[in-house]
């Protein structure tokens, strides 16, 4: 990680997010032959935090960029590291087509359930009965329909070798997703396939909470809309 | 479908029997590039599946992509990555790259993107046309950026251009557009090229993301948000395609030595024009022709060159007229100008230009001008 002070909000999970990604590369000894692809979002500035090589993507197109640099250069460690907005809304063709040609990538979803960066708007994560900006009066599911499971639809595709949820809302979980993260590098290292780990986040900000409510919030109420676990297991060596 | 191409390793006679299609994805081949993304669309579809073959026996990579956007973002990881990478589509296929084409371009990355255009607006159909000149040369994506634009004429011209595309598209870093139309893309003619052919430059790309093996991690983005950076970078774009303005200009002029007319069309259209002139001289009229090669950057310079001298300007195109604009900024008195044009896919007689030409010799005003 480089020093550059934050640019986040007290209480986000991509300060701890980013952490891990950072520890893992460097347990992995990969800082020097890796390419992260950067999302349009909150973590848009996360090559400010990583002294390794990255790439900037259009909002939504992360995987595709991701698959242009995978294939020139396929020894190197290629993630994309992504949002709610990037992954499941406008760019739901791209990470279902990565996946579905099994290309050797990571994908870290970091899903908080709203869209931080634009204002706090509704997000294909949010779920039923939360407000939002653009869903003022609680998301309801027959006008604004119902959460999105991206890793549940993943796991039908042959490509797609290994997803697993966590979070971040425990010292606990906080380990479970530095280790799915590592077990996601080297699933991709190992050239087994597609990977992806979904990592619930709070944002106290748009949530309305302070940061010790917002990690209650994912214990009790977001994690029952998206069970934390592995939901494909990653092929044993 | 099959194959049609006679494009064949073991023959030792150079010239080969080929669509423009074909012609495109060989001279894209022969100048090194090896990767290629698109996505399948009238009437382009024998450039995409004879790059499937092509970068197969090249050992390149060629991914049939799940749409016209995720193939230019594949482009852009490709070209950040170092490789010489290359897209196609048709008309409504490159309106969907527009917002990947202005990050490439922005982020100052090579690359070739070739529309072989149709009718349209809208879906259109899947004749010829060439009303994306706009969207090629003044914008299409968001933001002050330019596309160099170069318009093959012929099925050899399809192989030339994109063959000098690539070594154009590293030269300055930036993306460079080959316009062409259907007819182009699926006319068969001869095509000649040395079967022992290399890329016509050395590919250097001391700028690729390739991990930071050494050196402090690289970031290659378009955002930049600190005060007076964007602008900054906007000064410096802007002086590259000055740079560009000044070098890689070009056009091709025929008979126009003594022409009083000149009839100024590109692509498919110019060889009719040529035809026109012909016709036009037999009648006693002295008439030329001038073919833009490149549309941006534009060719003002022989234009007014021609126009100071008292030439009059017929611009013919498949569209409701769009290079046109370009013509009469560089001739700046429209009344030495006039305009005939077919659009959603009709393609321009010749001797509907032959006699709007004469019209305008004799008059200095088109008659007829709201027929079509």
């Amino acid at each position: 990680m480089t020093d550059a002070p934050t640019h986040y909000c007290p209480g986000c999970g991509h300060g701890i997010a980013h952490r891990l990604v950072c520890e893992v590369i460097d347990e992995l000894g990969m800082r020097e032959n890796t390419i992260a692809v950067a999302p349009v979002g909150c973590a848009v500035l996360a090559y400010d935090y990583w002294d390794f090589d990255t790439l900037e993507a259009a909002h939504g197109r992360t995987p595709a960029v991701a698959t242009g640099v995978k294939r020139i250069l396929p020894e190197k460690l290629v993630f994309t590291y992504q949002g709610d907005g990037d992954l499941a809304a406008i760019g739901t063709a791209e990470i279902i087509h990565a996946g579905s040609r099994g290309e050797k990538l990571s994908v870290v979803f970091i899903n908080n359930g709203v869209y931080g960066m634009t204002g706090g708007q509704m997000a294909p994560t949010t779920i039923i009965g939360q407000t939002t900006s653009t869903s003022q009066y609680t998301r309801r599911s027959d006008k604004e329909g119902f959460p999105i499971k991206i890793l549940e639809m993943m796991s039908v595709l042959p490509g797609v070798v290994y997803l697993e949820r966590t979070s971040l809302h425990s010292p606990g979980e906080v380990l479970k997703t530095k280790r799915a993260i590592k077990r996601s590098f080297e699933t991709q290292l190992e050239g087994k396939g597609f990977s992806m780990v979904e990592v619930l986040s709070p944002c106290p900000t748009y949530w309305g909470l302070d940061p010790v409510r917002s990690m209650e919030r994912i214990e009790k109420v977001i994690s029952k809309e998206y069970p934390l676990g592995v939901v494909k297991p990653a092929i044993a060596v | 479908m099959g194959d049609r191409t006679t494009i064949n390793k073991k023959k030792k006679d150079l010239r080969y029997l080929t669509s423009g299609n074909e012609a495109c994805g060989e001279g894209a081949i022969r100048a090194g590039c090896r990767f290629y993304a698109g996505y399948p669309i009238t009437p382009q579809n024998e450039l995409t599946s004879y790059m499937s073959k092509r970068m197969e026996e090249e050992r390149g990579v060629f991914i049939q992509a799940e749409s016209e956007i995720a193939a230019i973002s594949m482009v852009h990881g490709a070209s950040a990555a170092g490789a010489r990478a290359m897209t196609s589509s048709s008309s409504p296929g490159i309106s969907l790259k527009q917002e990947g084409i202005s990050y490439i371009a922005a982020t100052e990355l090579p690359c070739v993107i070739v529309n072989v255009m149709r009718g349209g607006p809208g879906l259109g159909n899947i004749s010829p046309a060439q009303g994306d000149y706009f969207q090629a040369t003044k914008g299409g994506g968001h933001g002050d950026y330019r596309l160099i634009v170069l318009a093959p004429s012929s099925v050899q011209e399809m192989f030339d251009l994109t063959y000098g595309a690539f070594a154009l598209a590293d030269k300055y870093s930036t993306p460079v557009m080959i316009l062409a139309d259907g007819m182009l893309g699926q006319m068969m003619e001869p095509l000649e090229f040395d079967r022992a052919i290399k890329p016509p430059d050395e590919i250097k790309k001391p700028w690729a993301l390739t991990g930071a093996k050494g050196r402090k991690g690289k970031s290659t983005k378009s955002l930049l948000l600190g005060t007076g950076a964007l602008e900054g970078h906007n000064i410096k774009l802007q002086k590259k395609y000055k740079e560009i303005e000044k070098k890689e200009t070009r056009s091709e002029e025929y008979k126009t030595e003594d022409a009083e007319i000149v009839v100024c069309a590109y692509g498919s259209v110019a060889r009719i024009a040529r035809s026109a002139v012909d016709t036009l001289r037999k009648n006693g009229i002295k008439a030329g022709s001038l073919r833009p090669v490149s549309l941006w950057p534009f060719p003002s310079k022989p234009v007014k060159k021609l126009a100071l001298r008292g030439a009059k300007f017929l611009v013919v195109e498949m569209s409701a007229g769009q290079m046109v604009e370009d013509v009469a900024l560089a001739v700046q008195n429209s009344g030495q100008m006039g305009f005939y044009g077919r659009m959603g896919g009709g393609v321009p007689e010749e001797k509907e230009i032959v006699r709007r030409a004469k019209a305008l010799n004799s008059r200095g005003k088109c008659k007829g001008e709201k027929k079509k």
